[in-house]
Parts: C-alpha cells; sequence; structure tokens
C-alpha cells in the first residue's frame, strides 16, 4: 500500500493546476487580440461613425466631414456580384464532390480546393487582372466581383461538401425507395437536411471575402463617388480603409477608423447570424 | 420456454394464422431466377431461385451476413447504391424483368416500397409532410388528394388516431415505435405492390414490435411482403412462408409451419433451434 506517499499526490496536483492554468492562459491570448483589436477601433472610430459617414460620399481633402456611403454599397455590390458567381458553383461543386464522382478524382479536386483556399488572397487579384482587367482595359465592379468569387468558391465547395457528407444515409435511402430520383433526392432530401451548414458556409465566405482588401486592389481598384454601371471601377469599404490609413491626412485617418469599424461590425453581425440560423434543433 | 414451433402452431390452432399450404404457392409475386450478386469481387449471394407469394408474408432468415439484406434489396434494386455491384439471373416482378435496361430503378422502387432497421422521417418534415413527400417529388400536387392518401396511409399504418392533432409536428417528435409506423405510412403512400422490410423491428422495445407485427399481418391483405428478420419468434409468429439463407445460398424455403416443425435441411434444423448463428 502506498497511500502514505502525499508527496507523489501533491506533485500531480501541481502538474494538473499548470496544465490548467498554460490551457486558460492560452484561451485567453487568443480571445485577447480580439478584444483589444474591437477596442482600440471603437475608441478610434465611434467619434466618426455618424449619420453622414453611411449617408454621404468621401468630402475632397481639406474639408472636413464626409462619408463613406458610396463604399458601404460599393462592397454590398461587390459581396453580390461574387455571390452570384460563386454561391452556385460552389454549391454545386461541393454537391459533386460529396454525391457523384469516384473516389480517386474526388480526392484529387478535394485536395485542390484546399490548395486554392491557402493562395494569398491578393493572387486572385492578380489573376482576375490579368484575364478582365487588362482584356476589356478598364478596372471595373465586375472583375473585383469575380475576383471575391473566386476566393469564395472553394470556401464554399468544401463546406458544402462537409455538411451533406454529415446527412446520414438513411434519408437517401428512404427517398430513393419511395421511387424519388437521384437528383430529387439530392435538392429535396439531402440538401434540405444539410440547408443549415450550407448557408452557415455561405454566410461565412461572405464575411470572410467581405473584408478582402488585397484582391480589389487592381480589380474594383476604388471609386470617390457613386457607381451605378459595373462595369466601371467601384469603391470597397476595406479598399476606402487602405487609402485612407495611408494617406497623410489626419481627418482621412479619422474616416479610416470608423470604416474599420463598420467592417468589423459588419463581419461580426454576419458571425452572430450564422449563429441564430444554426441554433435550430435540426441539422 | 416458448419455442418457436409453439408459436406457429398456437397461432394456427386459435384460428388468428391461416394453416399454410405445403405446395408451392399459386399466385406468386417475384420469381427469382439463379440470382447472384457480387459486391465488388466478394460473392454476397449465390444461385438462388424463389417464388415470392402474393398477399402473403415472406420471412427471410438466417445468420449475420448470410446475404439475406443484399437479398431483399435486390428485390428492389436498392443494392444498386452501394458501388462495384455485379449480379446475374433475373427478378421478374408479377412478369416484368426487373433488371431489363429499359427500366428505370425509380419506377421499380415505387413499385417496390422499402422499410428500414433504423426509422428514418426526413427531419425537416412534419408529420404530414413525411406521408405524402413520395407523391410530391412524383409530381403529385393535387391537395385533396394528397391529403386524403395522407388520411388514408396514416389509417392504414395504425397511426392516425395518434398523430392526426399534431400532423405539422415534426415527424422525428415521435417515438421510435412511431416513427416506424410512421415511415410505413410513407411507404404505402406511393401504393406500392410490395413493402419489403429490413428488420423493420429489431431497433424497437417489445410493445411498438408487437404493433408493427399486427400490423404487418394485417397489411398482407393489401400487400406482398418480404421482411428479414434476426428474431426467429417473429418470424414464427407472422410470416406464412420462410426462406433460411446461409452463406449466400437459399438452403430451404418453404411454409413457415414446415421449416420450424420439420425443416427437411439440417442446416437449418440447426440454426432454428440455436445450435448455430
Amino acid at each position: 500500500m502506498h497511500f502514505e506517499r502525499t508527496n507523489n499526490h501533491t506533485w500531480r496536483k501541481i502538474k494538473n493546476a499548470l496544465a490548467v492554468g498554460t490551457a486558460f492562459g492560452s484561451a485567453i491570448l487568443v480571445i485577447l487580440p480580439l478584444g483589444l483589436v474591437f477596442c482600440y477601433l471603437l475608441i478610434n472610430g465611434i467619434g466618426s461613425v455618424n449619420w453622414d459617414f453611411f449617408t454621404k460620399l468621401p468630402a475632397p481633402v481639406g474639408a472636413v466631414g464626409g462619408g463613406m456611403a458610396n463604399a458601404i454599397v460599393g462592397t454590398l455590390i461587390l459581396l453580390g456580384l461574387a455571390g452570384i458567381v460563386g454561391i452556385p458553383i460552389g454549391v454545386l461543386g461541393g454537391v459533386y464532390l460529396a454525391e457523384y464522382g469516384s473516389g480517386q478524382v474526388n480526392s484529387v479536386l478535394r485536395f485542390l480546393a484546399d490548395v486554392l483556399n491557402g493562395i494569398p488572397s491578393i493572387t486572385w487579384g492578380v489573376v482576375v487582372y490579368g484575364l478582365i482587367v487588362l482584356r476589356f482595359k478598364g478596372f471595373s465592379a465586375y472583375a473585383g466581383g469575380l475576383a471575391l468569387a473566386l476566393i469564395m468558391i472553394p470556401l464554399i465547395l468544401r463546406t458544402t461538401e462537409e455538411v451533406i457528407l454529415l446527412v446520414p444515409n438513411g434519408y437517401r435511402e428512404a427517398s430513393l425507395a419511395l421511387g424519388v430520383s437521384r437528383w430529387k433526392t439530392i435538392v429535396h432530401i439531402v440538401m434540405k437536411t444539410a440547408s443549415k451548414g450550407i448557408i452557415t458556409g455561405i454566410l461565412l465566405a461572405l464575411a470572410r471575402v467581405g473584408g478582402e482588401t488585397a484582391p480589389l486592389l487592381f480589380t474594383a481598384f476604388g471609386n470617390r463617388f457613386w457607381n451605378h454601371n459595373l462595369s466601371q471601377p467601384i469603391a470597397a469599404l476595406p479598399l476606402q480603409v487602405f487609402t485612407y490609413a495611408i494617406s497623410p491626412y489626419d481627418d482621412w485617418h479619422r474616416q479610416a477608423w470608423a470604416g474599420a469599424l463598420v467592417l468589423v461590425t459588419g463581419v461580426f453581425c454576419v458571425n452572430i447570424l450564422v449563429r441564430i440560423v444554426t441554433r435550430g434543433n435540426t441539422a | 420456454m416458448e419455442t418457436p414451433q409453439q408459436t406457429v402452431m398456437e397461432r394456427v390452432k386459435e384460428g388468428i394464422a391461416p394453416p399454410p399450404t405445403a405446395e408451392a404457392p399459386a399466385a406468386c409475386t417475384f420469381e427469382v431466377r439463379d440470382l447472384s450478386i457480387w459486391y465488388d469481387k466478394k460473392r454476397a449471394i449465390e444461385g438462388v431461385t424463389m417464388n415470392i407469394a402474393t398477399n402473403a408474408v415472406t420471412a427471410i432468415i438466417g445468420p449475420s451476413g448470410c446475404g439475406k439484406s443484399t437479398f431483399l434489396r435486390a428485390l428492389n434494386r436498392m443494392h444498386e447504391l452501394t458501388p462495384k455491384t455485379r449480379m446475374e439471373g433475373t427478378v421478374l416482378l408479377n412478369g416484368n424483368d426487373l433488371y431489363s435496361s429499359a427500366v428505370d430503378p425509380a419506377i421499380v422502387r415505387r413499385r417496390v416500397g422499402m422499410i428500414f432497421q433504423k426509422s428514418n422521417p426526413f427531419p425537416t418534415m412534419s408529420i404530414g409532410e413525411n406521408v405524402v413527400i413520395g407523391l410530391r417529388l412524383n409530381g403529385v400536387h393535387n391537395q385533396k388528394f394528397l391529403n386524403e392518401r395522407l388520411e388514408k396511409s396514416l389509417r392504414m399504418a395504425a397511426l392516425w388516431d395518434e398523430v392526426k392533432d399534431d400532423l405539422h409536428k415534426p415527424g422525428t417528435s415521435l417515438s421510435g415505435g412511431q416513427q416506424q409506423r410512421l415511415c410505413i405510412a410513407r411507404a404505402l403512400a406511393v401504393e406500392p405492390e410490395v413493402v419489403l422490410m429490413d428488420e423493420p423491428c429489431s431497433a424497437l422495445d417489445p410493445i411498438a414490435t408487437a404493433k408493427i407485427e399486427e400490423l404487418i399481418y394485417e397489411l398482407k391483405a393489401k400487400y406482398t411482403i418480404v421482411t428479414v428478420t434476426h428474431n426467429m419468434q417473429q418470424a414464427g409468429r407472422i410470416s406464412d412462408y420462410t426462406a433460411f439463407f446461409y452463406i449466400g445460398r437459399l438452403i430451404e424455403f418453404g411454409p413457415t409451419t414446415k421449416i420450424f416443425t420439420n425443416p427437411t435441411e439440417k442446416q437449418t434444423e440447426d440454426y432454428i433451434t440455436g445450435r448455430f448463428g
């Protein structure tokens, strides 16, 4: 019997406390930057977030005030264009990977999608610059939207595939055993069952590309005015923040802080939306 | 201890079960000839020939891995969902070759419904939607017709009285036994000729099992039923004919009373008396 060896027991307790403490500290280290960034943005940006910021165009250099209305609308337009191209391709590609195709081809496609997910976003900007901007001789909203779409596709593809694979096979079999065709089974049973996961993937992809600056630098290019022609350069919030932040004017710096705050809040809201979407009881 | 023999004989004595006839069934729904099925290189079924009687319950028994589920799934081409399957032989459903190249598997499955071991009501749909989804996805949109079929199917599945006020609730909110009867109602709604059941009670408690067994007994007036079961007492209670499978072969097939009381083959007797399997 070795119950009397309390020394050993104490040492184990210390080791346990150390391990728990380290894990807790690491968790705090992960969350801390988020809190700091948000606080810093709030302190520096909140003063310039006002009605004008959401409704007015940027003011000329030297003039006080102005806003980023065009950039906010521009970002929404770019996300819309990116969604029109990226969501159907990403979702359908994910469905293909999960439901069709052979094992070997699929593992190659899956690997390529993972490689695409790892490509620095500025590369997409360069690709679209070469493919679209040079060919049509001009920066445009279309080019910006396409660059964002190309980033979205592999993201949506992989999440869609994963959530579709999570749908139990019993539902597919039940539907097929009713004499329902394969395609209708996939659309009405499998995708419907996985719809929350698919929507989550889409929202997270939109939130991710909504904050992208690099791929827009030489595609959407930015614009200081309202633009209703999608074949012309268009403003985007991250681009405007970038331009203002590297400018030499204090007033523009304040506007950049406000822009960054609005951007982060937007992404934050999308994440909360995802939480609400996924809260229900079905998968 | 109650033996399956007694169970069958008791039912016959009490007039609950008709005494099954010894000769081959007059009317048969399925004619299976020399059916062999391979999964990749592994042979799961080997040269099975049997006729399945119309408006009767045929039970398929045998130890795990004997190919009974594969055989069942071959009756509505569900086994084709497994990649790299190959089959030889013919399966005739009321004289039509199920495997002729002109036949769409979806049409086969509309005529031959299936109930699975694990009840699987669609989680995104209400009880009512679950029942009519087969019709809806096969292009029926007449709401009056759907409502009629909804009630009829749930009544046939002996579920109507329990759920008639809760048709809008999710199908997954029901108990296990109710979910399985909901799946039966869903299968019946497309009006199949045959209902295949793959161990429909193995995940249920004894009371829910009794209800499903009773239901199977009633359904055979309208449908031909083929059921796979691990439970020999159950096969004795509900079936008119029993097929014993062993390592992919059909060892013995005949009226349930004969198989359970006076089997011809030694292997059948050994399995039924619990000497193996």
